[in-house]
């Protein structure tokens, strides 16, 4: 699990540079909430403490849930979201390889249904705007004070959640007259994306995750998004490129879909699970109420998985089917 | 043709009955099983919905308002309903004899199944249309199959987990009802 913090590194280097120190404080605060959490849930089932500690399933949910809240966060934001995903969704089921659904997602649903303002409040990336909120001003923000003075000239609508809004204009047209779109998505997303494949690359190569779910996840989502790009008219949902480098796409099919808990297991059940994550990704994205899906998409497929796992059973072998 | 498309959707996924009026939490909870028996009640469940959701309009429409008995309709629905439930447990049990046994047992789960009631409540109170409730009920019984099979599955694997005592059981089990139903908030928004 180690090396699975390790390599999410990249990626939430890239969200620092782009979105200042709320990033780390969030990191941190997380992280330390999920070890006491965790601690006192097995404190309290009267399990050894240390033995499950160590296997850092808990910090890699913090860590998890901690680059997908927006840098403003206060602390009971966090506070609540982790409380949600370590108690509820993991140590109610039993713990580590028990739970259903996936904790830091369902985390990251609880929050941004009973907090829509905060959880959407998110800075404009560095290189849009004047400066990012020094150190100082993160932790003012972190500590919930002065927030409603001078805020207001930091944050901004995210990349995908402007594009959402480009009604009569062609994309081209949107994509001059918006400064938060970059070269292919959103100014500092592509990059940040950038660093979760990286990351991502860096798993499949040490064989910690397997192929099968994250091409499937974006193949989907390319095609589904390829099919819907309408060459850049007023109508279109925007182009494969944006979507694979918007958002948490990156993070979402190389870091969340591919919890082995909560996926498919057989191999045609990851591909079909990987498709389906994708598919309702680009849904939401397009369709939906908000401007992102990851999380939703990962909860369905999670939701799916142990059909589509008893649909895909691979024959015994010696066995006819 | 779009609103009918988009009526199908949003009963199925985006405004689930079963997940946002949870009328019809019970037999989620109850129908643990083989998957080839939860399949047949969910097909079951679905005929019995949408003949009643059609058998209900006429009821309403042509029987209790013309007479102003309006006030009679939950009664007389619910007569609706139990005799269509009654009916398919006879239809099991003569054209499928290995579920005979059950058939008791499934009428019990489509009778006391609130969506079936909820949907003829529901279709009055938006006066739906003729093509329209139809297509409601098709998709409430498309929305409630795939969460009564979903969720038998994951039940299944729920049988296996080491639940902290306070929590087993139905708790458990309407916990991961209420996880579900987060998960199916990201369908809001679609139609």
């Amino acid at each position: 699990m180690l090396q699975v913090v390790l390599a999410c590194v990249p990626g939430t280097a890239a969200l620092w540079f782009y979105f200042g120190y709320g990033v780390l404080i969030n990191l941190v605060w997380l992280c330390v909430l999920a070890v006491g959490l965790e601690a006192l849930v097995l404190i309290l089932r009267q399990r050894p403490v240390l033995v499950y500690l160590r296997d850092y399933s808990a910090v890699v949910t913090a860590v998890l849930l901690a680059v997908a809240l927006p840098p403003t966060a206060p602390w009971w934001l966090g506070l609540c979201g982790i409380f949600f995903a370590i108690v509820i969704a993991k140590h109610l089921y039993g713990g580590l390889g028990y739970n259903p659904f996936n904790p830091a997602m369902v985390g990251y649903a609880a929050l941004l249904l009973a907090f829509p303002v905060p959880m959407t409040r998110w800075l404009l990336p560095a290189g849009v705007t004047q400066a990012l909120p020094d150190i100082g001003t993160s932790f003012a923000l972190f500590l919930d004070h002065d927030i409603h003075t001078g805020i207001d000239a930091y944050t901004g609508a995210t990349p995908l959640d402007k594009f959402r809004q480009h009604h009569a204009l062609l994309v081209s047209e949107f994509w001059k007259g918006t400064a938060v779109m970059g070269q292919w998505s959103g100014v500092g997303w592509e990059w940040v994306n950038a660093g979760f494949l990286g990351g991502g690359l860096y798993l499949l190569h040490k064989k910690i995750i397997s192929w099968h779910i994250p091409l499937s996840f974006l193949l989907a989502m390319t095609l589904l998004a390829a099919l819907f790009y309408d060459g850049g008219s007023s109508q279109s949902h925007g182009s494969p490129l944006m979507h694979l480098f918007g958002g948490a796409t990156m993070l979402g099919a190389f870091f969340i879909a591919t919890d082995p808990v909560t996926a498919a297991t057989t191999t045609r059940g990851k591909l079909v699970y990987g498709a389906l994550v994708g598919s309702v990704v680009f849904v939401i994205r397009a369709f939906g109420a908000y401007p992102d899906g990851v999380a939703f998409a990962v909860l369905i497929g999670n939701l799916a998985a142990p059909l589509i796992d008893r649909c895909t059973q691979p024959r015994t072998f010696g066995h006819s089917k | 043709m779009t609103d009918i498309l988009l009526l199908l959707i949003g009963a199925t996924l985006a405004n689930n009955f079963v997940l946002t009026q949870q009328p019809a939490v019970y037999p989620l909870n109850s129908a643990a099983g083989k998957l080839r028996s939860v399949i047949v009640l969910a097909a079951i469940t679905s005929l019995v919905l949408m003949l009643s959701s059609v058998g209900n309009y006429w009821v309403y429409n042509f029987l209790l308002l013309p007479f102003g008995l309006a006030f009679l309709r939950t009664v007389i629905y619910l007569l609706v309903i139990a005799t269509l439930a009654s009916l398919s447990g006879v239809v099991i049990s003569k054209t499928a004899p290995e579920f005979s046994r059950l058939s008791g047992l499934f009428t019990l789960l489509i009778t006391t199944n609130a969506a079936a009631l909820g949907l003829a409540l529901v279709n009055d109170n938006n006066s739906s249309s003729f093509p329209a409730t139809v297509v409601y009920g098709l998709g409430t019984a498309a929305g409630f199959s795939l969460l009564l099979i979903l969720f038998s599955v994951l039940r299944e694997r729920l049988m296996f987990v080491d639940v902290p005592q306070p929590f087993q059981g139905p708790a458990i089990a309407l916990i991961t009802a209420g996880l579900v139903s987060l998960a199916f908030m990201g369908f809001a928004g679609l139609v």
